[in-house]
């Protein structure tokens, strides 16, 4: 270890029930309940919580935030620019884009010479509606695990969405109804279809609306949207239509309105068909916004960091190949994170 | 192989007859021979594989990842064929340029050796992308459990015609994958094959159920009357030494009845059901059950439970095809012929006598034997044709037995109603008075109109009291739940259920608003049933 004497990297960044905490710069990163100050990586809710008094994030993550719980989110907010360095109580705080969803970000912290970089959530698969992951060289990377098992394999998110038009195609009689998480992954499979051709109306669940408006205003087109509702047409309007909404809706009566729908699901976790299976998905579509296996390893291989703190997901085959890699690793117990798309 | 691999990602996740139909046709319509020959072949289950043992798929991957890691996956998964294609490292350093196809693969497991099998597998592994190998190790474990049946398969060819799918059956025994010169004749590019085989299906006639009003019409005096036995539909063809004991959609039984196969040692065709016992005891239904579904039986199975077979109908005798002859012609020649075979095995079924439809009610109401679940009536002038025409057969079955249930659990349905509770677990009372519990007795997910449909979907909704996945408890107790009245064919002694009864062919026949669920009918009522 060639870290200062006086400086552990627990001294710098620890668990704390409330989520991960700074002791010399009395901030947390992405906690679960309302604290002095807090830095969010990005607008999923179970990262960006209201009620803080002091929210510092990125412009979209604050706008996000702003959409969900209204603008009195939190006491005062500040504005982290991407690759700014700004201080607090002698820290040294940077945000780096993740690559996740739109204004996700890693936050750096610097202090007496040691380099911690929390990932928040991250993937390395070209994304056309976020800024694309930058490696932030550091002593310690904490690292999420959400699909730190070999079996995640993502492919191409193209190729998924082209065997959803070939569904289309195939099915032109029927609607697809494709589940996708409100924030990130909705607008994704929006744009990912517009790049593949698709210039018809894409049907949108309410839940995903002011979300998806907010990214077309960021400069991501994402083409004609139109409110999924009967009041629209008939339930013949929707034959060979793409409908998107949150998966949980499609257990719901709301989807009855459609013909014969494909029920169909973008998720990492579609990789397994018995996860398929379980959930009636007919057409699973293998879009994740989490790095498989693959990019989780290579990550933190590039980080140059010698010691890996693995967190929400499955930790211990991460850890166990950090082991394998001669890195120094542990599972960081963080509560309160969900899974994508549970 | 990378179409073969997605065609079964979504055989497997779709639900649908139709979706499925869909699905294999537009494959066989766009792939090429020989790959789509052998796709057939592996899912009708006629592509011969040397078979590859679990055992030796683990050690494979084990070698080349950490066992560990390898744990954590199978563990997560469950599934060793999936965990084994997802987890393969890829190496660039033996990745093949090109993807093989379906029929390249096929073509090196076939001539792999017992002792080169593991190099030629893990080849193949290494040129494949996760799909495809997720394929190829289904088709070197044995087993591709897809939801798609033979009959299945053999009507998307059919549709490609589009032809009968009567005539891909009586073809198929004759044919051999990749099935080229099938799908040339349905692509119109030449005739149809040559019937070269001996002892090949033929299609069977089937009946329509026959309604009250179909009598009015119907002049007693054309039909002739037969009981209706509910055994197993089966053909027994033997020519030129090739002895064949077919299922009424034309698969092979032979291997699971050998004794009833032993003695088909004539020259000819018969129609008729397979019924275990003997032509003067006949089994039950019950007894039968011990005869289905097994891979291999045991001599003494066989000697407890021999199987016969009782003849419906002479399709062929020597090299002359009686099809075409009316059905009195083809009835009075079995009636010598089965007098030379095997009296153990072979019966006829006799004709029932009746003057009028009234007179046959009864005997249709109050059959002679158990096994018997209506009549058949066949016009005298009728020929034996292919599929179920209307006109010249009916089935009058006897009246459904019913009990009145109480709903106990609704799974989501699947399509159209995937956002409808539609699959319903039901239960009747046991237990001593005063101390009354449900016991589930069946499941049943049609019967009702879509109006009735909602109506049970918003009673699941607003009595929910506990979810399980896509599956929801629904309040049912002495005072509060829902009384379905169902229908059902008959009952099974059953040892996986907790009643003891297994229901064939239930079905909603009433929704019972009206009625308390402490009227709903006891166990004792079903156990009454049993034989």
């Amino acid at each position: 270890m060639t870290y200062p004497e006086r400086m552990r990297p627990s001294d710098l960044l620890c668990s704390r029930p409330q989520g991960l905490y700074c002791p010399p710069g009395d901030f947390f990163i992405d906690p679960v309940s309302p604290v002095d100050r807090a830095l969010i990586t990005h607008g999923h809710s179970d990262h960006a919580r209201s009620g803080h008094r002091s929210v510092l994030a990125t412009r979209e993550t604050l706008d996000i935030m702003a959409l969900r719980y209204g603008e009195d989110f939190a006491g005062t907010t500040q504005a982290a620019r991407l690759g700014e360095t700004i201080t607090l109580n002698g820290v040294s705080i940077s945000f780096h884009p993740a690559g996740h969803v739109l204004g996700s970000a890693q936050i750096a912290v610097r202090y007496n010479g040691l380099t911690i970089v929390a990932s928040g959530d991250y993937k390395r698969q070209a994304d056309p509606t976020c800024a694309a992951f930058e490696v932030v060289p550091c002593d310690v990377f904490i690292t999420e695990a959400t699909f730190a098992l070999p079996v995640f394999r993502h492919p191409p998110a193209e190729d998924e969405i082209a065997k959803l038009l070939r569904s289309v195609e195939q099915f032109p009689e029927r609607s697809h109804l494709v589940g996708a998480y409100a924030l990130g992954k909705a607008q994704r499979v929006m744009r990912l279809l517009r790049d593949a051709g698709y210039d018809r109306p894409i049907y949108i669940h309410g839940a995903m609306a002011k979300i998806s408006d907010y990214y077309q205003s960021q400069g991501i087109d994402l083409g004609q949207l139109e409110p999924a509702t009967v009041e629209t047409g008939t339930k013949a309007d929707f034959a060979g239509a793409v409908v998107i909404g949150p998966p949980s809706t499609f257990a719901d009566r709301w989807a009855r309105r459609f013909p014969d729908p494909v029920s169909s699901f973008a998720s990492g976790w579609m990789r397994i068909r018995q996860r398929a299976k379980q959930g009636g998905v007919e057409l699973p579509l293998i879009i994740s916004d989490h790095g498989d296996w693959d990019e989780l390893a290579e990550t933190i291989k590039e980080t140059g960091a010698r010691e890996i703190w693995v967190t929400h997901g499955r930790e211990e085959a991460l850890v166990r190949w950090c082991e394998l890699e001669g890195l120094t690793a542990k599972p960081l117990h963080l509560i309160g994170y969900e899974d994508e798309g549970q | 192989m990378n179409r073969f691999a997605e065609l079964l990602d979504r055989l497997v996740l779709t639900p649908s007859r139709n979706g499925k139909l869909k699905l294999l046709t537009d494959y066989f319509r766009s792939v090429e021979d020989p790959d789509r020959g052998y796709a057939l072949a592996a899912i009708t289950g006629d592509l011969s594989i040397a078979a590859v043992k679990p055992a030796m798929l683990r050690a494979l991957v084990t070698e080349r990842m950490d066992p560990v890691l390898f744990g954590y996956s199978y563990d997560y998964v469950g599934d060793l064929a999936e965990t084994v294609s997802l987890v393969w490292p890829a190496d660039p350093a033996t990745r093949a340029n090109h993807v093989p196809t379906l029929g390249e693969v096929v073509a090196k497991l076939q001539a792999a050796s017992r002792s080169d099998a593991r190099q030629v597998l893990a080849r193949l592994l290494d040129s494949a992308g996760i799909s495809a190998r997720f394929a190829i190790i289904k088709l070197v474990t044995g087993g591709l459990r897809i939801g798609v049946s033979a009959r299945l398969a053999k009507q998307a060819v059919a549709d490609l015609g589009p032809v009968d799918v009567s005539e891909i059956e009586e073809l198929w025994h004759g044919l051999t994958p990749p099935y080229s010169e099938l799908f040339a004749w349905l692509e119109g590019k030449t005739g149809k094959p040559e019937r070269a085989a001996k002892a090949l299906f033929r299609p069977v006639m089937l009946a329509h159920p026959a309604e009250d009003k179909d009598f009015e019409k119907l002049d007693p005096a054309d039909y002739a009357a037969e009981w209706k036995w509910d055994g197993i539909r089966v053909q027994a063809a033997s020519e030129g030494g090739v002895r064949r004991l077919y299922s009424r959609t034309g698969e092979d039984v032979a291997g699971a009845f050998p004794d009833l196969t032993g003695a088909i040692d004539f020259e000819a065709v018969l129609d008729g059901e397979l019924l275990v016992g003997s032509p003067s005891a006949t089994g039950t239904f019950s007894d039968l059950q011990q005869r289905l579904n097994r891979k291999s039986v045991s001599p003494k199975i066989q000697a407890q439970y021999p199987a016969f077979m009782r003849c419906y109908d002479l399709l062929q005798i020597g090299g002359e095809d009686l099809r075409a002859l009316p059905f009195r012609e083809r009835r009075a020649r079995p009636e010598d012929f089965i007098k030379t075979l095997d009296p153990a095995r072979f019966d006829l079924s006799p004709l029932v006598a009746f003057t009028g439809w009234a007179k046959l009610e009864a005997g249709r109401s109050n059959p002679p034997h158990p096994i018997i679940e209506g009549v058949m009536l066949k016009r005298w002038d009728s020929p034996y044709v292919a599929g179920r025409p209307k006109g010249p057969w009916f089935k009058w079955k006897r009246d459904p037995h019913t009990v009145d249930a109480v709903l106990m659990y609704a799974q989501r349905g699947h399509g159209k109603r995937s956002s409808f509770y539609s699959d319903y677990t039901f239960g009747v009372w046991s237990g001593p008075e005063g101390a009354e519990e449900l016991v589930p007795v069946g499941k049943a997910y049609f019967g009702f109109t879509d109006e009735e449909l909602k109506q049970i979907d918003k009673y699941v909704r607003d009595n929910t009291i506990e979810r399980f996945g896509p599956v929801r408890s629904v309040r049912a107790d002495r005072t509060a739940g829902l009384v379905l009245e169902v229908a059902f064919e008959g009952l099974n002694r059953s040892t996986r259920h907790k009643s003891g009864v297994a229901m064939r062919f239930p079905r909603i026949s009433r929704l019972r608003w009206d009625k308390p669920t402490a009227e709903a009918d006891r166990i004792e009522t079903l156990q009454a049933l049993l034989d």
